[in-house]
C-alpha cells in the first residue's frame, strides 16, 4: 500500500479513506484542496480521518495523502506574541491570505522562518550534549530570553556552533554524529515532552486576585478547575489570570468560545503592563484561538497545541500559566467526533474515554526537574461549562477528580454583582499545607492562621444567615450581628474585587494579608468597644471605616492602610465615651 | 453541473432519504427530488460514501417512494443575493412569498458561511439606544452583538424584539438599521403580527423577511436562519449597511435539528438534543460582529422561549454560553401587568462596558446602573423575608429599599409600547427613583455623580 488513498465516505468532520497506509494519529491531506486532518481509527483497509477544516463539497474518489508525521507544533523563536488557531496556524497571516472569513486549504507557518535572530551561543566544541540541554540565548521579547535546547532525543559531542545571527532553520550547531541542530524544533502535539523528575509544588501562583490567593491558593505546577455556569464570569478570571498571574509566560487558549472575547483579548493585551515586569502583557503570551464556529477537530486538538508550546517553555526553566477557556467545549468536540464515529457512547453520550483524556491533560501540569536539571513549572487553570451550572455532569466530575483546585463560580454571586463570582463556602484548594510555609516566609509568619480566622467568619456567618432567614437579623444578639457585620465586610471589602478598575483589578499579596489584617482589627476593636457598653451601630457606622474601605481604589493604599487602620481602631473606641 | 437523475433510493425515514448511487457526491451538495406526481422537492447531501448517500429533504418526505428520481445539483447550498432583497418577503428556503420576481443575483453566497477570523474582528463599542430604559441602563446593546431574549409561552416577548427593531439607532444619529427578520416555525397570527407592524412603521420597505410559519416543514428550519445570515453579511460586509436581524423561534429551529438527528439514529445528548447542539448554534450566532476594515455591522437579537421556564433548558442553557448575554423575561412581572416585563436581574450584557461611559452614554451610567440593580436586587430579596416576618421588623434601610424595588418596577421598568425614552431621560429617571433612598445607603454611587445628579443637590 502507498501513502496515498481514495476518499470513500464523509460525513461532517469524518471522512473515511481507503487504500492508504496510515498509523493512528498520521496527519493526512484530504481531497483536491488538501485539507488538514488526522487519522483517528483504522478498519482493515479504512482509515478514519477527522479533518481539521470545513468539508463541504468534497466528494468521495479524492484522494488523500498521508504526511506520516504526527500532529505536531513548531517550536522555536518567534512564538512569543503570536495568536493561533488551534492546530497552530497563525491567525494574521490566515486574515493576510484568506481575508476576514477564515476559509480553507491554507498552510501557513507556525513564525516567520526568516526572521533573523541573534543566537548567543552557550556551549563550546566539544562539550558533551543531552536532550534537553541549552546550546544557545535568543533574546526574544524584551523580557524573555528563548533558550534553544538540544531536541529530547538527540545527544552527542559538539563538533561545531555558531554564533550571530540565523534564522530558525539555519543550522547553528553540528554534533560528531552529524546531526544538525536549528533554532526552530517540532514536537508531538498529543506527547507530553520529557523531563526528570516531577517535585511537589511549593511556591504558589500569585494572581493578584484576593480570594484566590488567600483563601484558595493554587501553586506554581498545580492545576485549577473553574466551573460555573454562563455569566458567572469565568472568562474575566481567567482574563484575570493572564493579566496578573506572576507566571513568567501566558499560554491563553480560547477553546470553541466567543469570537468577540479573543478580539477584546487581542486589542486589550498589547496595552496592558504585566503587574510583575513592566512590561506589556503580550511579550509574555501566547494566544490560541479556536472560536466555536471554526472547525470542531481543530478546536479538539487546540488544547494540547496549547499544553506543548507550555512545555516547551517549562523545559528552559520557566514558570508558565496556562488557560484553558472552555474545557467543556473541547470535550464537546471529542463528543461531536466519537459520535460520528459511532462509538458506543458513555455518560450523556461523551465518549467512554472522556475522563482518562481530561486526567492525561490535566497531569500534563507540573513542577519539574527539567533534562537540564533546571526547575520549570506548567501550571493548567481551566474552565468548565457546565450545562445549566450543574456540576454533577460528567466533564466537572472527570476535572474535580484530578485538580487539586477548585473555583467555584456561582450564578447567584454574579446576579448580586459580587464579582469575582467564586462561591466561598464550595470551592476549595488542597495546596495550603505546601504552600504555607513560603506565605510565612514571604508574607508573615502568622498568615495562615488569619486566612482561617477569615474563613472561619464566613463559615459562621452562613450558618447565622439561616437563622436571619427565619427571624430577621434584629432577633440575633449583638455579638452575632457583629460577627455579621465582620464578614459583610470580608465580601464586599475583601472578596468582591473589580476586575475592569485600574487599581482594584490587582491586589498585591502583601496588601491582602494587611486587608485582612484590616478586618480583624476592626473585629477586635469592635468587641472591646462594645463590651465597654459602645452601640453596636456607633461602631459600625465610624467614618473612618468607609474610608478604609473606599480606600482600595486609591493608588498607594498599601502605604496608608495601617495608619487608616489606626484612625479607625481609635475613633471605634470613641464611641464608648459617647455612651 | 447538473447531474443525471437516480432511481436507487433504498429507505426513506423522517426527513431522509437514503440511496445508492454511482456517481461521487459532494458533501453538503444540493439535491432535487422529482416525485412520480410530478412535485419538485429539495434536499441537501448529509453523509456520503462510495456505497450510500444520505440526503436531508426540506419539504418533508410525504410522497416520496423509491421511483421518485434524485438529481445531485453539483454545488452547495448557496442564496443568491443583491440589494433587491431589501423589501421582499421570501419562504423559508429563499423562494419569493411575496408574489414578486425572483432575486436577480449580484452574487451567489454560500450559506453555510465561513467562521470570521477572531483576529479580523473590531470589538463592538457603538452604544445603540433602543429607547427601553431596562435595556438601556441594565443590558445595554452594542452594535455587532448578538444578545437574545430568553421568554416563554405567553409573554410579550415580539412586542419587544419589535419595540426594539423600531426604536433602535445609534445615539445622535439617525442611521436606521435594516432588518433581516427570520420565522422559523412561528404562527401565521405571529407572523402577520410582525409584518403588519414593519408594514405600519414603514419598516417593511428596509427589510428582508425570510418566512417558515408553523405549517412549513420542520427540516426547511434548518437552513432559514443560514439564509437569513447570509443575506445579512452580503447587506453589512459588502453593502456597508448595519443589519439587525431578529430570529424567533430558535426554540423551533433547536427542535427541528433534533429531529434531524432522531432520524438519523445519532446518539443523543440532553433532553434528545444533538451533541453538536453547541457548534450548530454558535455557527449562527458568531456570524453577529463587525469586522475590519467593512462599515456595516450584524447585531443579532435571537428569541427563544424557555420551554417550561426553564432558563437551564438545553437551549437557553447552550444559546447562554456562546451569546454576549441575554435578555430575560419573567411572567412574574407580566403578570403584574408591567411591560416590558424585563427581569433585570439574571439578564445581562457582556459587552456594556465597552459602551457606556462619558464618551458614549453618560458618565454616571455605570455607577447608576450599579446602584439601580443592587437596589432592586436586595429590595426583592427582602420581598421573601417580608412574607415571613412582616414589614415591621425590618430596619429603616431595608424599608426604603422594599419600597424602592416597587418603585422600580412601576416606574422605571414599565413603559408604553411606543414610549421612546433617551439614555439622558432613562438616567435622569432613576436619579429620581434612587432620591427616595437615604444617600448614606446608596453605597455603589460614586460621591462625585451623587453632588452632580442627585435631585437634592440639583435644585
Amino acid at each position: 500500500m502507498s501513502n496515498e488513498g481514495v476518499i470513500y465516505r464523509i460525513s461532517g468532520p469524518v471522512v473515511t479513506a481507503t487504500g492508504m497506509r496510515a498509523a493512528m494519529y498520521d496527519v493526512v491531506r484530504v481531497g483536491d484542496e488538501g485539507l488538514m486532518g488526522e487519522v483517528i481509527e483504522l478498519h482493515g483497509d479504512k482509515a478514519v480521518i477527522q479533518v481539521y477544516e470545513d468539508t463541504s463539497g468534497i466528494r468521495p474518489g479524492e484522494p488523500v495523502l498521508n504526511t506520516q508525521e504526527t500532529l505536531s507544533v513548531s517550536l522555536g523563536p518567534g512564538l512569543l506574541t503570536q495568536i493561533y488557531d488551534g492546530i497552530q496556524r497563525p491567525l494574521p497571516t490566515l486574515e493576510k491570505e484568506m481575508g476576514v472569513f477564515i476559509t480553507r486549504g491554507v498552510d501557513a507557518d507556525a513564525f516567520d522562518l526568516e526572521k533573523i535572530w541573534t543566537f548567543d551561543p552557550q556551549v563550546t566544541v566539544g562539550d558533551e550534549l543531552v536532550g534537553g540541554q541549552v546550546i544557545g540565548h535568543v533574546q526574544e521579547t524584551e523580557t524573555i530570553i528563548h533558550k534553544i535546547m538540544v531536541p529530547p532525543t538527540v545527544s552527542g559531542t559538539v563538533k561545531s556552533i555558531e554564533s550571530g545571527d540565523f534564522n530558525v532553520t539555519q543550522t547553528v550547531c553540528v554534533l560528531e554524529d552529524g546531526t544538525e541542530m536549528q533554532m526552530m524544533q517540532k514536537w508531538p502535539v498529543r506527547t507530553p515532552r520529557p523531563f526528570q523528575q516531577k517535585y511537589a509544588p511549593d511556591t504558589p501562583l500569585v494572581t493578584g486576585m484576593r480570594i484566590l490567593d488567600f483563601l484558595f491558593p493554587l501553586a506554581k505546577g498545580g492545576a485549577a478547575g473553574i466551573p460555573g455556569p454562563f455569566g458567572s464570569g469565568k472568562t474575566v478570571t481567567q482574563q484575570s489570570l493572564a493579566k496578573y498571574s506572576d507566571a513568567q509566560l501566558v499560554v491563553y487558549i480560547g477553546c470553541g468560545e466567543r469570537g468577540n472575547e479573543m478580539t477584546e483579548v487581542l486589542d486589550e493585551f498589547p496595552h496592558l503592563i504585566d503587574p510583575n515586569t513592566g512590561k506589556p502583557l503580550m511579550e509574555r503570551t501566547v494566544m490560541i484561538a479556536n472560536t466555536s464556529n471554526m472547525p470542531v477537530a481543530a478546536r479538539e486538538a487546540s488544547v494540547y497545541t496549547g499544553i506543548t508550546i507550555a512545555e516547551y517553555f517549562r523545559d528552559m526553566g520557566y514558570d508558565v500559566a496556562l488557560m484553558a477557556d472552555s474545557t467543556s467545549r473541547w470535550a464537546e468536540a471529542m463528543r461531536e467526533i466519537s459520535s460520528r464515529l459511532e462509538e458506543m457512547p458513555g455518560e450523556e453520550g461523551y465518549p467512554a474515554y472522556l475522563s482518562s483524556r481530561i486526567a492525561e491533560f490535566y497531569e500534563r501540569a507540573g513542577r519539574v526537574e527539567t533534562l537540564n536539571g533546571d526547575d520549570g513549572s506548567v501550571t493548567v487553570i481551566g474552565a468548565v461549562s457546565p450545562p445549566g451550572g450543574d456540576i454533577s455532569e460528567p466533564v466537572s466530575q472527570g476535572t474535580l477528580r484530578i485538580v487539586k483546585v477548585f473555583w467555584g463560580l456561582d450564578a447567584g454571586l454574579a446576579r448580586q454583582r459580587h464579582f469575582p463570582a467564586i462561591n466561598w463556602l464550595n470551592s476549595y484548594s488542597l495546596y495550603p499545607q505546601s504552600l504555607d510555609q513560603w506565605f510565612r516566609d514571604n508574607i508573615s509568619q502568622d498568615f495562615p492562621e488569619v486566612r482561617t480566622q477569615i474563613s472561619g467568619l464566613l463559615q459562621i456567618e452562613a450558618e447565622l444567615q439561616e437563622i436571619v432567614q427565619l427571624v430577621g437579623s434584629d432577633a440575633l444578639p449583638t455579638d452575632q450581628q457583629l460577627t455579621l457585620e465582620v464578614a459583610r465586610m470580608i465580601r464586599e471589602f475583601f472578596l468582591q474585587q473589580n476586575g475592569f478598575h485600574e487599581v482594584d483589578a490587582y491586589c498585591d499579596i502583601h496588601l491582602q494579608y494587611k486587608m485582612a489584617k484590616a478586618i480583624l482589627s476592626f473585629q477586635d476593636a469592635a468587641k472591646s468597644a462594645m463590651a465597654n457598653g459602645a452601640q453596636l451601630d456607633d461602631v459600625v457606622n465610624v467614618p473612618s471605616r468607609s474610608d478604609l474601605m473606599r480606600g482600595r481604589f486609591e493608588k498607594g493604599y498599601v502605604d496608608v492602610i495601617e495608619s487608616m487602620v489606626d484612625t479607625m481602631t481609635a475613633e471605634i473606641a470613641d464611641t464608648v465615651e459617647e455612651n | 453541473m447538473t447531474g443525471k437523475e437516480y432511481r436507487t433510493i433504498t429507505d426513506v425515514k423522517g426527513p431522509l432519504v437514503f440511496l445508492n448511487k454511482t456517481e461521487p457526491v459532494a458533501f453538503g451538495e444540493i439535491v432535487t427530488l422529482r416525485l412520480t406526481n410530478g412535485t419538485i422537492k429539495n434536499g441537501q447531501v448529509l453523509d456520503t460514501s462510495d456505497d450510500m448517500v444520505i440526503v436531508q429533504v426540506f419539504e418533508g418526505t410525504a410522497k416520496i417512494d423509491r421511483d421518485a428520481g434524485v438529481t445531485f445539483m453539483g454545488d452547495v447550498f448557496k442564496l443568491p443575493v443583491s440589494t433587491d432583497l431589501i423589501g421582499r418577503i421570501l419562504d423559508g428556503a429563499g423562494r419569493p412569498r411575496d408574489g414578486g420576481p425572483e432575486i436577480v443575483a449580484d452574487q451567489k453566497a454560500d450559506i453555510i458561511g465561513a467562521a470570521i477570523n477572531p483576529y479580523s474582528r473590531q470589538s463592538p463599542h457603538d452604544f445603540i439606544q433602543t429607547g427601553i430604559s431596562a435595556i438601556d441602563l441594565c443590558t445595554t446593546l452594542v452594535r455587532g452583538q448578538k444578545l437574545p431574549i430568553f421568554s416563554a409561552s405567553g409573554l410579550p416577548h415580539n412586542d419587544i424584539a419589535l419595540q426594539i427593531a423600531r426604536q433602535a439607532k445609534l445615539k445622535g444619529s439617525d442611521e436606521d438599521f435594516i432588518v433581516v427578520f427570520c420565522a422559523m416555525g412561528i404562527t401565521a397570527e405571529e407572523y402577520n403580527f410582525f409584518r403588519s407592524d414593519l408594514e405600519r412603521t414603514g419598516a417593511l420597505e428596509s427589510a428582508v423577511l425570510f418566512v417558515n410559519l408553523a405549517d412549513d416543514p420542520a427540516v426547511e428550519r434548518i437552513i432559514t436562519p443560514r439564509l437569513a445570515l447570509t443575506a445579512a453579511e452580503y447587506l453589512a460586509f459588502e453593502k456597508d449597511k448595519h443589519v439587525l436581524v431578529i430570529y424567533t423561534d430558535m426554540t423551533n429551529y433547536c427542535d427541528a435539528l433534533r429531529q434531524i438527528g432522531a432520524a438519523r439514529e445519532e446518539v443523543p445528548g440532553r433532553r434528545g438534543y444533538p451533541g453538536y447542539m453547541y457548534t450548530d448554534l454558535a455557527m449562527l450566532y458568531e456570524r453577529a460582529g463587525i469586522v475590519k476594515g467593512k462599515k456595516g455591522s450584524i447585531t443579532q437579537f435571537p428569541i427563544l422561549t424557555m420551554p417550561g421556564d426553564d432558563i437551564t433548558h438545553p437551549i437557553p442553557d447552550l444559546s447562554g454560553y456562546i451569546t454576549e448575554g441575554q435578555i430575560v423575561i419573567s411572567r412574574e412581572l407580566h403578570q403584574q401587568g408591567i411591560y416590558p416585563p424585563i427581569n433585570v436581574l439574571p439578564s445581562l450584557s457582556r459587552l456594556m462596558g465597552s459602551c457606556i461611559g462619558e464618551k458614549t452614554t453618560r458618565e454616571d451610567h455605570k455607577s447608576v446602573s450599579d446602584q439601580m440593580y443592587a437596589g432592586y436586587a436586595q429590595g426583592r430579596e427582602l420581598r421573601g423575608l417580608v412574607a415571613i416576618v412582616g414589614e415591621d421588623a425590618l430596619n429603616e434601610r431595608d424599608k426604603q429599599l422594599l419600597t424602592f424595588s416597587g418603585v422600580f418596577e412601576d416606574k422605571f421598568l414599565r413603559q408604553t409600547r411606543d414610549e421612546d425614552r433617551t439614555i439622558e431621560e432613562t438616567l435622569d429617571l432613576c436619579w429620581e427613583l434612587m432620591s427616595s433612598i437615604d444617600t448614606k445607603y446608596l453605597v455603589r454611587l460614586d460621591q462625585k455623580w451623587i453632588d452632580k445628579y442627585h435631585p437634592d443637590n440639583k435644585a
